[in-house]
């Protein structure tokens, strides 16, 4: 699981890349009648065709023509004579190959509708690249009316970047992106969440199952049970770590290999490629679809994700993660581990795990507030309080926690941990030798008052 | 010989329930103990106390004359009712980690297990899991993992429960073999035809109780009955047999077969000896079997729980 862990997120991460490019090359053929007659052919080389009345060379059609309802990159047009009835391609549709009908309507301008026939769903890529063509191209219709250059108009178009910069407390200047903040936060929160949750269910687990097999009476006859249940909560620990470590590296080196070794899967091409197809500007001048606009708005997040890079205390963050990561787990697990000493099995769990992982949850869910309001005072508390602390924690260091925060919270960890590992163990001496009478709270209790 | 163990007013209660009430009682050093009683008497609360996996209400437990300490636990051996191996893990990898928890070093263990592994041949399933063996097959490894350390006391709890004959005669020999070697040892059953075979000294608990105790052969002439098993040469008459024991016995069974003839007396009054039995039953003609029919281990178990609830 260590080693396929990796494997599956980066495949998570790759695979979807992949498969829509895959898609994407599938070639649709549609068939166009066009009632206005304006969206079929025109002369875009009038030169090279009077040049073939005098040199005699053959001159293919598309050096001459196009389509001013031009083909991309997977859809073809094919354009069936004006007064080609709707009736006539319906019927003969299916042996026709082609993915749809598209009707314009002679009274295009007033009507503002198109229709698409087909035998399927039209894909909605389709839908936005037609719907876009025809808006680009009766507005530029419009603005030629009015006596408007086009080409003024895409001049015009500015967009505007916000830059933040954050005064650190040494008084420099860092570039922040509270975007990048959020994501990383969140994503530290969530990740957090996830391995407390994990490593301590595998800890509740063992202990079950070392009750059942009765081997906890074998090892409890030479150590003593508190013994036996630190050594399992260290010891998932130490593979929680080594786990957690292998994914990260494995992960990023994956991702990293498949990039770099091929172009076509790079992401960032991708993102492009996505992007251009969404959102085509289509100019009857060019055969080629202007995307120009769409690369700067890409290059500046990726600049700006590397700026903020900097203003982000990466020590502060892993070993606050770390730390945060090891105590939650060691508060949760001894937890759990109490649980599972007093049942035999892993279905009488549910009754005791629901009111200990509410706290967690909860952490979970605030994850949006924590990050919209880093640092008022809901935040403050959740982030201090030990139970909820490790989530709300992690989401609140990328915005810059205070250290005297910081350092309350993880004293009150130390302490709380200290606490509930004792309370758990004396629930655990006694469970584990407690079989067939299920637990309930006020069993619990009086175990707590055993004395050796 | 000196009392290794001494369990001294030993009282542990559960929740509502008593498992052990006043319980005394000694274990001679070297010998083999049997623990007996009915299910639910307190045999396997007691085993715990001793193997320190939890403690008594009130009473002492003394390990060769001075109060049970900690680590006196690697002097033990316990070999549990149940089953009590990780499944998952490999079958070489688990006795080194359960031998090591007794205080032995890994190549010790190592090296000792090989012994023992291959003097049981089983030496191909050291890198098998435990979930793929058999019941039988585990309980040798358990087994094993419980001697390796040539604990000073062993204990077992029901070892022989639900074995084959093969395998139980396997470890009724290796337990004796321990046994010469000067290990005491605790048995825990209910299986009284092996108390028969291999037990010294027993105690039986019931109810919480020490309803009896002493070695074998005091408790069972505690429970004699009285019976001799008589056979004859030659086809006598039971008229004859009954006519010469008027006052001293009675027939309770007579059988004349294939020129022998087979009863079961049961006398009516104290004698001196079985010589003096003898001497009276030789007039009557040649016998060819005198026997004293002593009681099983079984009767004894059923006699005494039953007479402790009339009282």
């Amino acid at each position: 699981m260590t080693l396929i862990g990796p494997v599956l997120l980066a495949l998570l991460i790759i695979a979807p890349a992949y498969l829509s490019t895959m898609q994407s090359h599938q070639l649709r053929r549609i068939a166009v009648i066009d009632q206005t007659g304006i969206f079929g052919d025109t002369i875009i080389n009038t030169s090279l065709l009077n040049n073939q009345k005098l040199n005699n060379k053959k001159i293919t059609p598309e050096e001459v023509f196009q389509h001013r309802l031009t083909d991309s990159k997977y859809i073809h047009f094919d354009f069936l004579p004006i007064n080609s009835s709707i009736d006539s391609v319906k019927n003969i549709f299916e042996s026709t190959g082609y993915y749809a009908l598209l009707f314009i309507p002679k009274n295009l301008l007033n009507s503002r509708t198109i229709q698409i026939f087909s035998n399927k769903e039209i894909s909605l890529n389709i839908k936005m690249y037609l719907s876009k063509f025809f808006e680009k191209d009766i507005e530029k219709e419009k603005l030629i009316e009015k006596k408007i250059d086009p080409n003024i108009i895409k001049s015009i178009q500015t967009s505007i970047n916000i830059e933040s910069v954050k005064w650190t407390p040494k008084g420099e200047e860092k570039n922040t992106n509270s975007e990048i903040a959020m994501v990383l936060g969140a994503f530290a929160g969530i990740l957090i969440y996830m391995f407390v949750f994990m490593y301590s269910s595998q800890v509740m687990r063992g202990v079950i199952e070392e009750k059942t097999s009765r081997i906890v009476e074998i090892i409890v006859s030479s150590v003593k049970p508190l013994q036996l249940m630190m050594g399992k909560i260290i010891g998932i620990a130490l593979v929680g770590l080594t786990q957690f470590l292998l994914w990260v590296i494995l992960t990023f080196g994956i991702v990293t290999a498949v990039q770099s070794s091929s172009s076509t899967f790079s992401l960032k091409t991708q993102t492009n490629e996505q992007v251009q197809s969404l959102m085509t500007e289509v100019n009857s001048n060019q055969i080629q679809p202007t995307a120009d606009k769409e690369n700067p708005k890409i290059n500046e997040l990726v600049q700006s994700v590397y700026h903020t890079s900097f203003s982000i205390d990466w020590t502060v963050m892993i070993l606050s993660f770390l730390f945060f990561f090891l105590m939650g787990y060691l508060l949760y697990a001894s937890m759990f581990a109490a649980v599972g000493s007093a049942v035999d099995n892993e279905t009488d769990t549910q009754q005791f795990i629901l009111p200990l992982t509410i706290p967690l949850l909860l952490s979970l869910i605030m994850i949006q507030s924590f990050l919209n309001f880093p640092d008022s005072s809901l935040s403050f508390w959740f982030s201090i309080i030990p139970f909820t602390s490790p989530v709300a924690m992690m989401v609140r260091i990328p915005f810059g926690v205070p250290y005297w925060q910081l350092a309350i919270s993880m004293a009150l960890m130390i302490i709380t941990i200290f606490i509930v590992m004792w309370l758990s163990g004396k629930i655990y001496r006694t469970g584990i030798l407690m079989y067939g009478k299920k637990a309930s709270y006020r069993d619990l209790l009086k175990w707590l008052r055993y004395k050796k | 010989m000196e009392k290794i163990i001494t369990i001294a007013n030993l009282t542990k209660s559960y929740e509502h329930h008593k498992a052990l009430d006043n319980v005394s009682f000694d274990i001679q050093q070297g010998s083999i103990f049997g623990l007996l009683g009915p299910n639910g008497a307190g045999k396997t609360t007691l085993i715990r106390l001793l193997n320190q996996i939890i403690f008594p209400d009130s009473g002492t437990i003394t390990f060769k004359g001075r109060l049970i300490k900690p680590n006196d636990v690697l002097q033990f051996g316990y070999l549990p009712e149940e089953r009590g191996l990780y499944k998952k893990m490999k079958v070489g990898e688990q006795a080194i980690y359960l031998a090591q928890l007794k205080g032995l070093s890994r190549n010790d263990a190592i090296q000792k297990l090989k012994r023992w592994f291959d003097k049981f041949d089983i030496g191909n399933w050291w890198n098998r899991k435990v979930e793929e063996l058999s019941k039988g097959m585990q309980q040798k490894i358990q087994f094993i993992v419980t001697v390796l350390h040539k604990p000073e006391l062993l204990i077992f709890d029901e070892p022989f429960s639900g074995f084959d004959p093969i395998n139980t005669n396997l470890l009724k020999k290796e337990i004796l073999h321990l046994h010469e070697q000067g290990s005491t040892i605790i048995f825990s059953t209910h299986n009284m035809e092996s108390v028969e075979e291999i037990c010294q000294d027993i105690v039986l608990i019931n109810k919480a109780k020490n309803i009896l105790q002493g070695s074998v052969c005091d408790v069972k002439s505690l429970y004699k009955t009285n019976t001799f098993s008589v056979n004859f040469e030659g086809e006598l008459n039971q008229a004859i047999i009954a006519e010469k024991g008027k006052e001293l016995w009675k027939i309770i069974l007579h059988k004349t077969k294939n020129n022998q003839t087979e009863t079961k007396l049961q006398l009516l009054k104290e004698i001196k000896s079985n010589n003096s039995l003898l001497k009276q039953l030789l007039p009557i003609g040649n016998v060819t079997t005198f026997q004293e029919l002593l009681p099983t281990m079984n009767d004894v178990f059923i006699n005494a729980v039953k007479q402790k609830e009339h009282e």
